[in-house]
């Protein structure tokens, strides 16, 4: 293998294995050791410059970056990751005035964003500081999308949303709540420089089986059966309830209804647990509110007598997997679960009745807008498309990443520059030496297990439908959970040259991440010479230059790294150092100008 | 020193042994030693070894003397027996604690201050007795705890970091122990673990004194220019005269692999080592061979490493003194204190 090149700032991202996952890709070892230092509001700014509404992802964020924490490869259980971000905006106290600040010059820009939900929310974010006016035009009383009309107060409070957005919307958005846009053209006719569509995925999809409309009364689609309860236009809810799907929409529609009356709650999979699009602790939040979560069970027909809905009918079905590799269900048996009424959660689908198909915004054979994925620009230069109207559901994170990106472009695009160069990624590194034995981090392994958050007792929850459940971490938590982070952002940092092929650094490391031996052609060669092949392998592996005496290389696997320094702190001539590594991401405003 | 001690924590597809135990679990504690010493990396491959031979860690006995390198006892095997001993008296120790209990596997580690100056007398009889033990002699041409004075295997030429040459001509252990008869004679370098680590489980499984010189550079005394026990010299001038593969009990044994002659010499407890020495002339169990190559490389400059002697049919100290087959702890006590008519008995038999 060739030798690694660290000073491609990817090398030592990808190290990180939380910040790679994250969409927004948040600097999560520097702010769980911020936090681990009692600064929490360092903490708070920290991720906001990268995820912007740390209070809300901080209770509701999906999380992808935990199953990819270093730790869970460790001692089963990843850092609690979202939940101290949680801690940061709990904790953080006024830092009013050391948010970004409004635009003291406007640059005569003008951009148009269409719904005010997250991915709207960053864009504005991103580009009023620099002098841009931009303009949100929402269909609804207020800001927030389906962060605020569908995930229910009891998973996160308004007062929440309403802080993390003030400090947007407060930059000088122009916020034109209950309008809504019913005309592309109309709007490109007032002359914006660029408008993006933030508009969200907003139609709940159909499940067109027999007796579906013969009771219409008593079947709802979760999406905007969830809104109806926000507006109060939905305050309670007959006894039995079934739940058709078990992804995020199902698991609020579930639990939103326990808290309107229903006693008989259940929430029908057609698949097995293991298969289930909602998250594992968003299962258990509903099953520790007594939900019945019943697997394997398609939906046949609606049960409907004398125009009352009484019933539904499923097949009961076995999966196994064919010849070709798919799975296959099989019927089994059918059988029939009585009910008062049903809400649909099976996914949602992109609508965009408004754009008109004949001003040079291409749609694909599903209805989807063709948006390029660097860019988020659409076949018409100057309008870009982010959030869920981009490329279908996805989450708040998504958005956000989303958002900062189109407004890169956007940026780029009402200066004349080209959206199609994107600015690169950057990297610092500095070692994080302090002394003979001291390190800029906690190097020691706590033992540790994932600290278990406190919910709300079961009573309480259920007396006002915006009890919010979790409670929190208390600092005694926090300190103790911030040191399981491996702080994978402490880098071991390898100069060829000065080593002497002690094994010093071979010896000491705990988890067996280094090898010297003979280079080769190929990594799946060089793998098998490990001194402990990995089990995953898609953390890479660093390969020196020729050492000065054997010409041999040195080999880093980093996947189990624990970044402990002990390498380092062996090394009798320092060519082990650890380096803290710093992610530069670009941001709109820091283009040429 | 570390600022903390290592994590107890395992690679994902780390390994258990034939008594369950992890490479981990031979551990000791962490070394106090200089970062880069030698020393420890003969540890490591003490417990690569003892690992990989399922040495249950009850039964193992470390002895050491004064030194650096006698230090090293305390970071492997951390659920074992332990001695350390005074300077240069570990060879001694030993012998009591093997003539006494016969079932523990001794850990001799020294080093060349400890073994050639003030126990040079020590380690002669303890050869010449062949104690039932592994004696790793951990050789980095120094008094490396006082600071780095030459020792006496330091080599004629060798310059100190001060940059006085020496000029007394070295004790090669090697050659020493050759002269004194002893069973088993390896020499290897703590930075080439594929060689020492089955030297060393040949030299845990052979009955007798299995006497291992290993090169072992103090990387605050004796690491630079002039050195002549550098890592970078070793590298320069370390021949392989013989190679060793060890292959445990009850392992099919394919003499003859490859076109190059190789000798199988069946240890004591029924593993075996495969011999490959490098030169065509060189025969690793003819004493008078090894020694002759021992001293032509001397000559040349090299540093001839490998297992470069063993006899397994030499009798050791249990042989010599008609020993009883228990350990002494396992006697019962009749049998080993049979009581003032039983000494009066013995008294009268030399009056
Ligand atoms: C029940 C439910 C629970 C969820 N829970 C989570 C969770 O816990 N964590 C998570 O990360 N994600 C969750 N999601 C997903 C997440 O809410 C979305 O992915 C995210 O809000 C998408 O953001 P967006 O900015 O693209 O659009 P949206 O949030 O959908 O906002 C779009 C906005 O545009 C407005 N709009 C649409 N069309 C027009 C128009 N023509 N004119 C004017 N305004 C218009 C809408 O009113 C809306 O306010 C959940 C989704 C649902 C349905
Ligand atoms: C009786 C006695 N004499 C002298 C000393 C001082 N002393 C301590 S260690 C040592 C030499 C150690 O050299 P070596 O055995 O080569 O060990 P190294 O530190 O080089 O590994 C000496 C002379 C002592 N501790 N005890
Ligand atoms: S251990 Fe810490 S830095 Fe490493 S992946 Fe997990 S949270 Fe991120
Ligand atoms: S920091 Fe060094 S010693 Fe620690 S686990 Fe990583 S490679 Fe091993
Ligand atoms: S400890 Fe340092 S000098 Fe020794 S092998 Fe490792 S990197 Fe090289
Ligand atoms: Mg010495």
């Amino acid at each position: 293998m060739g030798t690694t090149d660290v000073t491609d700032p990817r090398y030592y991202h990808r190290v990180v294995d939380c910040q790679w996952a994250c969409p927004a890709h948040t600097n999560v070892p520097g702010y769980i050791r911020l936090i681990a230092q009692g600064r929490y509001a360092d903490a708070y700014l920290l991720n906001r410059e990268s995820n912007v509404f740390p209070g809300v992802l901080g209770r509701t964020c999906d999380r992808p970056c935990e199953p990819a924490c270093r730790r869970g490869r460790i001692d089963a259980d990843p850092v609690a990751i979202c939940r101290l971000k949680r801690v940061a905006a709990d904790l953080r106290g006024d830092i009013t005035d050391r948010l970004p600040k409004p635009a003291t010059r406007k640059n005569g820009k003008r951009v148009a964003c269409v719904g005010a939900g997250p991915a709207s929310l960053t864009v504005a974010n991103d580009l009023l500081p620099f002098g841009f006016d931009v303009t949100i035009f929402e269909q609804s009383a207020e800001p927030g999308g389906l962060m605020r009309v569908n995930i229910p107060a009891f998973r996160l409070p308004a007062s929440v949303l309403d802080e993390e957005i003030g400090y947007i919307t407060s930059l000088g958005a122009d916020m034109r709540y209950g309008t809504r846009i019913d005309s592309m053209r109309a709007l490109l006719e007032q002359g914006f420089d660029a408008v993006f569509v933030g508009s969200g995925a907003p139609k709940g999809k159909e499940l067109d089986i027999p007796g579906r409309w013969d009771a219409p009364s008593q079947v709802h689609i979760g999406i905007d059966w969830l809104a109806n309860v926000h507006f109060g236009h939905v305050r309670e809810v007959a006894p039995r309830v079934l739940i058709i799907g078990v992804g995020n929409t199902a698991m609020d529609c579930c639990r939103t209804v326990k808290r309107l009356g229903a006693t008989d709650v259940k929430v029908i999979a057609r698949r097995g647990r293991k298969q289930f699009k909602a998250s594992p602790w968003e299962l258990a939040d509903a099953e520790e509110e007594q939900v019945e979560i019943v697997e394997y069970h398609a939906p046949r027909r609606f049960v409907v007598e004398g125009g009352v809905l009484t019933g539904m009918e499923f097949d009961r079905v076995e999966w196994h997997t064919d010849a070709r590799g798919r799975q296959v269900s099989t019927v089994v048996g059918e059988t029939t679960i009585p009910c008062d009424v049903v809400i649909l959660a099976i996914g949602q689908d992109n609508a965009f009745p408004w754009i008109e198909t004949d001003i040079g915004i291409d749609f694909d054979q599903w209805g989807m807008p063709t948006v390029d994925k660097a860019t988020h620009q659409s076949t018409r230069a100057g309008v870009f498309f982010g959030g869920d109207a981009a490329w279908g559901p996805e989450n708040i994170i998504w958005a956000v990443a989303h958002g900062h990106q189109a407004a890169i472009s956007i940026d780029a695009h009402c200066h004349g520059r080209s959206v199609a160069e994107r600015p690169p990624e950057g990297m610092t590194l500095t070692s994080a030496k302090i002394g003979m034995h001291a390190w800029a981090y906690e190097n020691a392994y706590d033992l540790a297990s994932r600290a278990r958050m406190t919910h709300e007792s079961l009573e309480k929850r259920f007396a006002d439908l915006s009890v919010e459940v979790e409670l929190g971490f208390t600092p005694e938590q926090a300190a103790r959970e911030v040191q399981r982070c491996l702080n994978c952002d402490i880098q071991t940092h390898f100069t060829a040259s000065l080593c002497i092929e002690c094994d010093a650094c071979i010896d000491v490391c705990p988890t067996t991440c280094l090898t010297i031996t003979t280079n080769g052609d190929s990594e799946e060669a060089l793998r098998t010479r490990l001194s402990a092949p990995a089990v995953n392998t898609d953390q890479p592996l660093y390969v020196s230059d020729g050492l000065p005496q054997t010409k041999r290389v040195m080999v880093k696997d980093e996947d189990v790294c624990l970044h402990c320094g002990l390498c380092a702190e062996r090394c009798p001539t320092a060519a082990w150092d650890m380096r803290t590594f710093d992610l530069r991401l670009p941001y709109a405003g820091q283009g040429a100008a | 020193m570390t600022s903390i001690a290592k994590p107890p924590v395992r690679h994902p597809s780390a390994r258990l042994n034939g008594l369950g135990l992890a490479l981990r679990d031979y551990e000791g504690a962490m070394s106090t030693l200089c970062a880069g010493c030698g020393h420890d990396s003969v540890t490591a491959a003490l417990v690569q070894a003892c690992w990989e031979l399922d040495l249950p860690p009850h039964r193992a006995a470390k002895m050491s003397g004064i030194g650096c390198s006698s230090k090293t006892t305390a970071y492997f095997l951390k659920q074992s027996h332990g001695f350390n001993s005074v300077h240069g008296r570990m060879p001694s120790v030993t012998s009591g604690a093997a003539a006494a209990n016969r079932g523990l596997i001794c850990i001799g580690i020294s080093g060349d201050g400890d073994s050639l100056s003030i126990g040079l007398g020590q380690l002669s009889h303890a050869i010449r007795r062949n104690v039932d033990m592994l004696y790793v002699l951990e050789n980095n041409g120094v008094y490396g705890l006082t600071k780095g004075q030459f020792s006496a295997s330091a080599d004629l030429g060798s310059r100190s970091k001060r940059g006085e040459a020496n000029e007394q001509a070295p004790i090669d252990p090697v050659l020493l122990a050759l002269a004194l008869g002893a069973t088993f004679v390896a020499r290897s370098f703590s930075g080439d673990k594929q060689q020492l680590v089955p030297i060393l489980k040949a030299g845990l499984a052979h009955k007798g004194l299995a006497l291992i010189d290993v090169i072992s550079p103090c990387v605050s005394f004796n690491d630079h220019e002039g050195s002549t026990k550098s890592y970078a010299f070793t590298r320069a001038h370390e021949v392989e005269a013989v190679h060793a593969d060890f292959i445990p009990l009850r392992h099919a044994i394919t003499v003859g692999e490859g076109s190059e002659p190789v000798q199988v010499v069946q240890l004591h407890d029924g593993s075996s080592v495969r011999l490959r020495p490098t030169a065509d002339d060189y025969d690793p169990t003819d004493r008078d061979s090894a020694y002759a190559h021992v001293r032509g490389c001397q000559a040349r400059g090299e540093i001839a490493t490998g297992l470069l002697f063993v006899d397994e049919t030499g009798k050791d100290m249990h042989d010599f003194l008609h020993t009883v087959e228990t350990p002494l702890i396992d006697l019962p006590y009749e049998q080993l204190c049979p009581g003032a008519a039983a000494m009066d008995d013995l008294m009268s038999r030399y009056r």
